[in-house]
């Protein structure tokens, strides 16, 4: 298996105790925002032989930050979703930069749904600031799309591997990051609240952003030492943007490991295991 | 009326829970005025007598209003967080925790137990938004998870009566990762045929509305409490859309299909109660005399006997004079 597998639990801790040792939290930020990086649709066009977008959620709308089909990779039928940013101003807009309304997750979990049934597997790709925080968009649901999303993947009898290929931030990414194995590419983050976000509320200055991002440890490295995503995906030399066919083949290669080594275990434990894996985390005394 | 009841989400997770107008000290109500003294906000359930404002309401005292007397007994009382990421904003994070703890008692911003509520046992998980703003950290988080278990060990239903500002933020990805563990926790319930319950008191909004509290089999909120998944502040910046007055409040969220009931504290025991009966088959012999026709004012009677008392047995010495 390519990538970086999660270290011992005693090595992991060590490293947490060394600030710092995941090095400059703020050139993480900037690579996993780097406009020319990949989106969901640059890899899917590269992962998948064919694929076929689906759109709506069968109630409101069509979300267009969230992408959704059936696509066919490495040889079998495959549901993905994944959030969709857009490269000029144009397409930025309309995929309201990736931040999905609640139409959008309820087309997540049509697809979901429908992978379940048809036994094919999912794989989900994050890259989102976070769910839109409109006034549309919470009287629609937002906060209930979320959480029921996120319930929908805990119990789903199929195979589910996700990718964090950004910014995966907040309950925005969380929605569709509840998978058997969570991956994270070399150059993306994973936090609870955008650096900006939380410079905002602790030091009332969006301008501390940097030391936000410090103090959150996103990066990938920190995340593997948390125990919150089980391998990092490698990137080519300087980031994912420098070449999108090598940074595909490589996270295409770590999906399908991962994939196969899923379809060997039977449903239920699957699900039993997938559960345990996000009630073991967390970090108390008692 | 919407700006008198909604809290600056900006703030939760720093000193939010006690803005300068706190309640629970003032015991002045924002919205009208009237002023009270303590025995009276106790006995009525925290609820101004003049113009039905909810005032907060800390865990320990909900647990009171809410459970059969002399029924609770508390679980997991010692779970602490700790400090994974060695997280400094202006002070560091086990130095808010400690304040936290000498100004509210409490360990962490949850207490989860046992309890009766009209004869029935349910597995009892409260919040505390007076305590890092009921922000939810990995302690939160496997409370939830724990008073699941309960719930599944001794075939209860379980309650939770949520009031947060979001995951805590000086936890990291982990504490994002909580909202994952209490969907887990939902979805064992649901394997095992179990009903859930779920309270929305002022406000629940972030982390703890996007997860288990959005996912109760059926959803009670309190009037006026502020449920949203973005704070007012936060969408008027980011969109620059005008925001309605009753933005995100229990009642336009009633309005949009996304809350059961809203239901006033003084119902709110009797409410449960019947809930849980119901969800739980409805047997005849478990029915208690309690329900469904007690009135409001003598439930409020009934618990306050024993409220007062219970009340000052439940603060830990160090609070008391």
């Amino acid at each position: 298996m390519s990538g970086t597998e999660r270290p011992p639990r005693g090595e992991r801790l060590r490293f947490l105790r060394r600030r710092g040792a995941d090095g400059d939290a703020w050139h993480a930020v900037e690579l996993a925002r780097h406009q020319d990086r990949p989106y969901t649709l640059d890899y899917l066009n590269r992962l998948c032989d064919d694929f076929v977008e689906l759109h709506g959620d069968r109630a409101e709308g069509d979300d267009p930050a969230i992408v959704a089909g059936l696509g066919s990779f490495r040889g079998q039928t495959v549901a993905f979703v994944g959030h969709q940013k857009g490269r000029d101003l144009k397409e930025r807009t309309y995929r309201n930069f990736g931040m999905p309304r609640p139409e959008g997750y309820r087309k997540a979990m049509r697809v979901f749904e429908l992978a379940g049934r048809l036994g094919f597997p999912v794989v989900t790709l994050i890259d989102t600031p976070g769910a839109y925080p409109g006034v549309g968009a919470e009287q629609r649901g937002q906060s209930g799309a979320i959480a029921r999303s996120q319930l929908l993947l805990m119990g789903l009898g199929v195979p589910v591997v996700a990718c964090v290929i950004g910014e995966g931030s907040s309950g925005g990414a969380l929605a569709i990051g509840i998978a058997d194995r969570v991956l994270m590419q070399q150059h993306s983050i994973y936090t609870v609240i955008s650096p900006e976000g939380c410079a905002t509320i602790l030091w009332r200055d969006a301008g501390e952003a940097r030391r936000a991002a410090a103090a959150l440890r996103p990066t990938a490295d920190a995340c593997l030492a948390l125990g919150v995503i089980d391998q990092i995906v490698p990137e080519p030399g300087g980031g994912a943007h420098r070449d999108h066919g090598k940074a595909a083949e490589l996270l295409g290669d770590a999906i399908a490991a991962e994939l196969e080594f899923l379809a060997t275990m039977p449903p239920a434990e699957r699900r039993r295991l997938r559960r345990q894996k996000f009630e073991r985390m967390g970090a108390f005394v008692e | 009326m919407a700006k008198d009841i909604s809290v600056d989400i900006s703030r939760v997770g720093d000193d939010a829970g006690q803005p300068e107008a706190a309640p629970r000290t003032a015991n002045t109500c924002p919205r009208c005025d009237s002023h009270y003294r303590e025995e009276e906000m106790v006995a009525n359930l925290r609820v101004c007598a003049h113009c039905g404002y909810h005032f907060p309401v800390t865990a320990r005292e909900r647990v009171v209003q809410l459970v059969d007397e002399g029924t609770w007994s508390e679980i997991a009382r010692d779970l602490r967080s700790d400090d994974p990421l060695g997280f400094v904003d202006t002070k560091p994070y086990p130095e808010r925790l400690a304040e936290a703890e000498r100004k509210t008692g409490l360990h962490d911003a949850m207490l989860v137990g046992a309890a009766e509520i009209g004869g029935l046992p349910v597995a009892l998980a409260v919040m505390d938004f007076t305590f890092l703003g009921g922000s939810m950290g990995s302690v939160v988080g496997d409370k939830v998870f724990r008073a699941a278990e309960l719930a599944l060990e001794r075939r209860m239903p379980l309650v939770t009566v949520s009031s947060s500002g979001g995951a805590r933020m000086q936890e990291g990805v982990l504490a994002l990762m909580q909202m994952a563990k209490t969907v887990a926790a939902v979805d064992e319930l649901r394997d095992a045929g179990r009903p859930y319950v779920s309270v929305l008191a002022h406000p629940t909004t972030g982390g703890v509305a996007a997860s288990f509290a959005a996912l109760g089999d059926v959803v009670v909120a309190e009037p006026g409490a502020l449920l949203s998944f973005s704070g007012p502040r936060v969408v008027r910046q980011t969109t620059r859309e005008d925001v309605p007055d009753d933005f995100g409040l229990a009642e336009s969220n009633y309005r949009h299909g996304h809350v059961d009931l809203i239901v006033p504290r003084p119902e709110l025991r009797d409410t449960v109660a019947r809930l849980v009966w119901l969800l739980a088959g409805g047997t005849p012999y478990r029915r208690t005399p309690l329900l469904p026709d007690l009135g409001a004012q003598r439930a409020v009677g009934r618990i306050l006997g024993g409220a007062r008392r219970r009340i000052t047995d439940l603060i830990p010495d160090r609070e008391r004079d």
